[in-house]
């Protein structure tokens, strides 16, 4: 596969569209960064568009009847079934673009949202199979690491150690007992043209993924990170600050892989000790240093992987 | 109205078609947009005969190869969601994983158009005929016809995107027939040359409210206490309308094409004493048992159930009144119930708050595709002769043909 040019469409704030697509007056919690996340996901994509949801957080503070945030049309069945239900809307677009019935000219953008429950776990059969058909749909996932909707409980992408309702810290266990599945990697293993990850913390970077999610032929998938602060447990105001903290200790990388090539689009070039990221979150209080430093070691051996993919240190130590 | 006899303009080819086949050859001639599914016995040959017409031109149309049942019905659903026509066929398991799709089809009032050829449940896993799939979704919101013949099975494809798409109705439909007994015998079957006049008979209506970016619109929204019983209640009184629709869409069908079913099917119920009411396939091996009683002056009657859901109450109670004993023949059981049979309790219940009305018996038969030839009929109706001599019609379904029970 040739990597067509991408080009950055959003280097400075002032680029990003005024157009608001996504009303205020939701019901997601104060702070949430999902509504970050969608607000900017849609100035991106602009009015020709459909949106498929998940059953989550978004979709059920967004639409409770007789109201709705969406500005453009939206679409919900259930929690299972985002990316089948996508697949249909791309294949009814296509078939009435070619007979005519819907202008053939018009590009509309299918983009699917789901949480981390709707894509890791429940949503992931279909997913996979969107993505195999190789429908014409971008793929958003907005992960915040436990079912929040219901009330905290794990998901597969709660990572290791992380207290979540279900997952409790007792006497014997110490949180959730398994690493975070590593969604964004099994994706890639179905050779799409575009998977990356974001953080709503650099939005000019997750803005032209999802720009570039929208413009390659095929599925592609980004893959936000969420900070959560109701199932997290810290201040509504720090959002922002714990999104940009897990980039800033290598937690999360933000990285694309684009036709094939794979980047790092953040780098970092000093990092911060995974502590600052877990010591302001009331879901790893109950951590030992001992297991913070094991937490360190395991950041650590991703850096070094990815690093290695990129060939170069895009990553660096940490520092303090 | 501007139905003026289009009979004589409707050419008509003879094919030799499986109702699989009749299936898939409606869906080609109502031009379908987009078919979603997944492979199950015994209606695997449906998806294979579309995608033949795709394949071949004779169908412009996309079809999604999805992985699993919940995704095809899904996928139809959003379909139709986003302006196409749209349909999909299953059977048995698959339509029991769909199940939960099922109730957001009709909560969305969506008009696709699903073919069932029924099956058995597991476990343990059988791949045979009964109605056990079908049953198990009554109470979805889908309006649901059986056929009992391939040329019914055409028709009332036809008819059923009709009644689906109409603005009154806007609800989904099943049309059922028996797997294997039906979904893998031949039988002729009339279909038209050119599909104009299927065209005209059920127009696509591309105006509907839509997934549509010029006029956007939120879909499956969350309901609060405050309003969610009205939205069922609208499908109440939208099933109640189809009744009308599914009347009106099968009286125009037979004004088109020649051709009409009635909601329901009777054969020789004016003078009988006792009637069989069944569904499906197994109406042709009946009315051969009733010809064949009738030589010995035996007066017996059938009724077909043609419309499922929603239930023809009078059109049923029109046929039976005059009956001695109704015999209902369930291919489904509802288990624990004293009768489990689900259309024997929809016959009691028509007739329940009526002073003049029937005795009526409930026969469980034909489970995962045990027999039931033209014999078995004689003896169920034999059987039920003697319990109308002995003037006590048990208040309990009988299970027919199983091993180990008996009845004298």
């Amino acid at each position: 596969m040739s990597k067509p040019v991408a080009k950055k469409a959003f280097r400075l704030l002032t680029q990003i569209p005024r157009e608001e697509l996504f009303a205020p007056g939701h019901g997601l919690c104060a702070g949430c960064t999902a509504g970050t996340i969608v607000r900017h996901l849609l100035k991106v994509a602009g009015k020709n568009t459909i949106l498929v949801n998940a059953t989550g957080c978004v979709e059920v503070s967004t639409s409770p009847y007789p109201y709705t945030s969406w500005k453009i049309p939206w679409l919900h069945l259930a929690f299972e079934n985002a990316s089948a239900a996508a697949s249909g809307v791309e294949a009814a677009i296509k078939v009435l673009q070619r007979k005519g019935v819907i202008d053939p000219n018009k590009k509309i953008n299918i983009i699917v949202l789901g949480g981390d429950g709707g894509t890791y776990d429940i949503g992931f059969q279909s997913l996979s199979g969107m993505l195999e058909r190789g429908h014409n749909v971008m793929y958003v996932l907005y992960d915040n690491e436990a079912y929040m909707n219901t009330g905290i409980q794990r998901s597969g992408s709660t990572p290791q150690y992380a207290w979540t309702t279900t997952t409790p810290a007792g006497k014997v266990w110490r949180g959730e007992r398994r690493p975070k599945k590593p969604i964004a990697d099994i994706i890639a293993a179905h050779r799409i043209p575009y998977v990356a990850t974001a953080n709503p913390a650099y939005p000019l970077d997750m803005l032209n993924k999802f720009k570039r999610g929208l413009e390659v032929e095929g599925p592609s998938f980004v893959h936000v990170i969420q900070p959560c602060p109701t199932g997290w447990r810290f201040d509504p105001r720090y959002g922002i600050k714990v999104a940009r903290l897990a980039t800033e200790t290598g937690m999360w990388i933000n990285w694309e892989l684009d036709h094939g090539e794979f980047d790092v689009t953040v780098p970092v070039a000093r990092r911060k000790h995974v502590k600052h990221y877990l010591r302001m979150q009331g879901r790893f209080r109950h951590l030992t240093d001992e297991e913070i430093e094991e937490i360190q070691k395991w950041v650590d051996q991703e850096v070094e992987r990815i690093n290695k993919l990129v060939g170069r240190q895009v990553i660096g130590p940490v520092e303090e | 109205m501007a139905v003026t006899i289009q009979r004589a303009k409707v050419g008509w080819k003879r094919l030799p078609l499986s109702s699989n086949y009749a299936v898939a050859y409606a869906v080609k001639d109502l031009d379908v947009d987009v078919i979603a599914a997944y492979p199950i016995t015994p209606q695997t040959t449906v998806v294979e005969k579309i995608s033949e017409f795709i394949a071949n031109g004779e169908l412009n149309a996309e079809m999604i190869h999805v992985e699993s049942e919940h995704s095809a019905l899904s996928a139809t659903i959003a379909a139709s969601a986003a302006g196409a026509r749209a349909f999909t066929a299953t059977a048995s398991q698959g339509l029991e994983l769909m199940h939960e799709i099922l109730h957001i089809a009709s909560g969305l009032r969506l008009p696709v158009v699903m073919s069932v050829a029924t099956r058995a449940l597991s476990a343990p896993i059988s791949i045979w005929n009964d109605y056990s799939d079908l049953m198990n979704a009554r109470d979805t919101s889908w309006i649901t016809i059986i056929a009992s013949t391939a040329q019914e099975v055409y028709d009332s494809v036809v008819q059923a995107f009709k009644i689906a798409e109409d603005p009154e109705v806007m609800l989904p439909v099943i049309v059922a027939y028996d797997g294997y007994i039906m979904s893998h015998t031949y039988e002729p079957v009339l279909v038209p040359e050119n599909n104009e006049p299927i065209l005209k008979y059920a127009p696509k209506n591309y105006n509907r409210i839509k997934l549509d970016p010029e006029r956007p619109v939120t879909m499956g929204t969350l309901a609060s206490p405050e309003w969610y019983y009205e939205f069922k209640y609208q499908q109440v009184a939208a099933m109640e309308k189809a009744l009308d629709k599914a009347r009106e869409a099968d009286k125009l069908f037979a004004e088109y094409f020649g051709r009409g079913y009635g909601l329901v099917e009777e054969y020789m119920t004016s003078d009988a004493d006792i009637v069989l009411v069944a569904y499906g396939g197994l109406f042709g091996t009946i009315k051969e048992a009733i010809d064949m009683m009738r030589q010995n002056g035996v007066r017996v009657g059938g009724l077909r159930i043609r419309l499922w859901r929603p239930f023809p109450a009078e059109e049923v109670k029109n046929a039976l009144k005059n009956a001695k004993l109704v015999v209902v023949i369930d291919k489904a059981i509802s288990y624990g119930a004293r009768i489990a049979g689900p259309v024997a309790l929809e016959v009691m219940s028509a007739f329940y708050h009526d002073a003049e009305r029937p005795s009526i018996l409930s026969i469980i038969a034909g489970i995962g595709q045990r027999r039931i030839t033209e014999e078995t009929i004689k003896e169920i109706v034999d059987y039920s002769r003697k319990l109308l001599e002995r003037g006590r019609i048990p208040n309990e379904s009988l299970y027919w043909g199983v091993r180990g029970v008996r009845y004298e």
